[in-house]
């Protein structure tokens, strides 16, 4: 029984390792993820908001819902730890 | 619980005001260097980790009680959501900070600019730093005592 595991891991890990081989390189410039929407946020993000830094232009404004989100996530968790942890007497 | 030593007292009470000047400066400079509302607001909740570690949770409590604590929490995301409103009140999309009129500033990028530092960020850093707060007090020994 113990055998079965083993057999499956060793052929995730090979099929894993096998498909990485496909992966583009570290910060090759011509990778599919460097030519979508990348390029068009280095060259206009500094005019269209006004933000020297591009991670914070995209955080707070081209990905301004994805980071109004996380920040309500962040607000549930910390109501959550109080409703779950707080222990009151009575 | 119990203060710490004398010694370990005195050099934090010296270093929160300087980790709280750094957390504010993280804060309001995310639109022009590294930084931004939840690296900032993690560095401000770290000096009231200090100051609790070593003033106990009483002391902790002295200078940011759990109502003040509660109403931050929530006040972080009322601005952020709140300055997203205030786009569609004056004609733009949910979160276009272009669209709101500030006084003097006529540029479009600039009032995005002035809001994401000012607001955006700053709800951001007050929401982070209330509740690694509150978490941390949470587990902490006596933590949950004094409500």
């Amino acid at each position: 029984m113990r055998i079965l595991p083993l057999i499956t891991v060793l052929l995730v890990g090979a099929l894993l390792i096998w498909s990485a081989q496909d992966m583009p390189d570290m910060g090759d410039p011509n990778a599919p993820t460097n030519l979508h929407v990348a390029p068009y946020y280095i060259e206009h993000s500094e005019e269209e908001v006004g933000v020297e830094n591009i991670v914070s232009a995209i955080l707070a404004d081209y990905r301004g819902y994805d980071t109004l989100g996380e920040t309500t996530v962040i607000f549930t968790a910390g109501v959550s730890v109080l409703l779950l942890l707080r222990r009151r007497e009575d | 619980m119990k203060e710490e030593d004398v010694i370990i007292r005195t050099v934090i009470r010296l270093m929160v005001p300087f980790i709280q000047i750094f957390g504010l400066y993280v804060i309001f400079h995310g639109g022009s260097g590294p930084g931004g509302g939840f690296q900032g607001g993690v560095i401000l909740a770290a000096s009231m980790i200090l100051y609790v570690m070593a003033f106990g949770v009483t002391g902790g409590r002295r200078k940011l009680t759990e109502k003040t604590n509660m109403i931050m929490r929530s006040t972080g995301v009322l601005i952020f959501s709140g300055i997203g409103l205030l786009a569609i009140l004056f004609g733009g999309k949910y979160l276009d900070y272009g669209a709101v009129p500030l006084p003097f500033i006529h540029h479009a990028a600039e009032v995005r600019e002035l809001l994401i530092d000012g607001g955006v960020e700053v709800g951001i850093g007050i929401t982070v730093m209330a509740v690694m707060v509150t978490i941390f007090l949470e587990f902490y020994p006596g933590g949950t005592s004094d409500d």
